[in-house]
């Protein structure tokens, strides 16, 4: 399949666009809950380090918008802010809050869900790079050699806070549980591709959702070996599948608040 | 002709020597392996450039520091810099001039060998030693880890080693 093919047929175009909007939607609200995190997290190099961590992620974000900007579907900065909520194609797990209040007035934000949410989110992220750097679609493929090399970072550092957490005090070990519930619980639209799925794989954007949960439980197994726990299962459903635009509340006012700046002037130069 | 093309393209050449990294400014965009490619049609000047890391906020003023440096050349007439990712920038790709630039700053180069454990080790840029320790592998901006000399006291940053095998 030339990438010529991908794009001028307008169905094969449709599922090249989903998948794209799926991976900008989720590294860009993903980012956005990391941001939010700024000045807050439990000691300062960890300010310095997660605040990074979201500073890539927004780049690729910035990564997938663009390519979407080169499809003709407008400008990179105008898809990020500009969507409202029943547009957007991101996962349900990336938009839920990090914890009551919020940064302004009182934020009792839970540092076990972020590690969890974190780690989860980025190991399955990694899959689908890894996936990517084959895709069919040779500018996603390029785009996905470079952010995997980034990741490989990412990944340690939330994957070191997991184990160091679950190894810790009784209390610990008992938020870090209750943090994995209430991620697991969000976690069955982190893979699934949508209604364009059959369309995509077909394709060969990216591989198919079955053999990407299967790579994301053996990344996990010896991880949760170490901490003597079973791999939780994946949901097959969930409260709503951001990918067919089903979304919570949550994402509203997210959105809302991160487009505020942006919308005062949507012409002003940055 | 043949002669012309050529000169122009070194006389960029020698100037992208002194467009430095807004934010370490002893060493070039040259020095760090970023120019990929410099192409001459007539009097246009095709510059392609590797991003370090993705989100880097550095990377619209390099943009800006690279154009306005080629267009003050008075054969040229435009300048077009475009952001690649394929080849993907990695540390190895930065020189010797840069990184004795990178030291002459207080960072560290990136380590050339990763252990197969994915663990890597520098010394320190200002005393040399190798009794040092990680403080955290990220640091102020995306491409810089922080680390501290337990020999000569001093706190220090290091290039990150980027490797396509990561």
């Amino acid at each position: 399949m030339t990438e010529l093919n991908l794009t001028t047929a307008p169905e094969n175009k449709e599922a090249v666009v989903s998948l794209l909007f799926q991976l900008a939607d989720d590294d860009f609200l993903y980012s956005f809950r990391g941001s939010e995190w700024l000045g807050l997290a439990p000691h300062i190099e960890e300010d310095v380090a997660s605040s990074s961590i979201s500073q890539d992620s927004m780049g690729h974000a910035a990564m997938f918008y663009q390519l979407l900007e080169e499809l003709g579907l407008g400008s990179a900065d105008s898809l990020a802010h500009l969507r409202p909520a029943k547009e957007r194609k991101n996962c349900i797990l990336v938009e839920r809050p990090n914890g009551e209040g919020d940064y302004m007035n009182v934020p009792k934000f839970d540092w076990a869900y972020a590690v969890v949410r974190n780690y989860f989110y980025t190991a399955a992220k990694k899959v689908k790079i890894e996936s990517l750097k084959n895709s069919s679609y040779d500018p996603l493929a390029k785009v996905a050699l470079k952010i995997n090399i980034e990741l490989y970072y990412h990944l340690l550092h939330w994957k070191t806070w997991f184990i160091q957490l679950f190894n810790s005090t009784e209390e610990a070990r008992e938020r870090m549980q209750s943090a994995v519930d209430r991620v697991m619980k969000d976690f069955g639209d982190v893979f699934s591709l949508g209604a364009d799925g059959e369309q995509i794989v077909r394709l060969g954007l990216i591989e198919e959702e079955k053999v990407l949960v299967q790579r994301w439980k053996a990344q996990m197994k010896p991880v949760f070996e170490s901490i003597h726990l079973p791999i939780p299962e994946i949901p097959s459903r969930t409260e709503a599948n951001g990918r067919n635009f089903e979304h919570t509340e949550d994402l509203e006012s997210a959105i809302a608040t991160l487009s505020e700046v942006y919308r005062l002037d949507p012409a002003a130069t940055w | 002709m043949q002669m012309t093309i050529h000169s122009l393209e070194e006389k960029v050449l020698e100037v992208l020597k002194e467009v430095h990294d807004p934010e370490i400014n002893t060493v070039s965009i040259i020095d760090l392996g970023m120019v990929e490619e410099i192409n001459v049609q007539g009097r246009v000047v095709n510059i392609k450039i590797l991003p370090t890391f993705l989100g880097c906020p550095a990377l619209d003023l390099i943009k800006k520091n690279i154009e306005t440096t080629v267009e003050a050349i008075k054969e040229v007439e435009e300048v077009k810099v475009e952001f690649i990712y394929h080849p993907s920038w990695t540390s190895d790709r930065i020189s010797e001039a840069g990184r004795s630039g990178l030291k002459a700053f207080g960072i560290a180069p990136p380590p050339r060998l990763m252990d197969t454990d994915g663990s890597w080790h520098v010394d320190c840029p200002y005393c040399g030693s190798t009794y040092v320790t990680m403080e955290n592998i990220f640091g102020p901006t995306a491409c810089r880890s922080i680390l501290y000399c337990k020999n000569c006291k001093n706190p220090f940053e290091a290039m990150k080693p980027i490797s396509t095998l990561m």
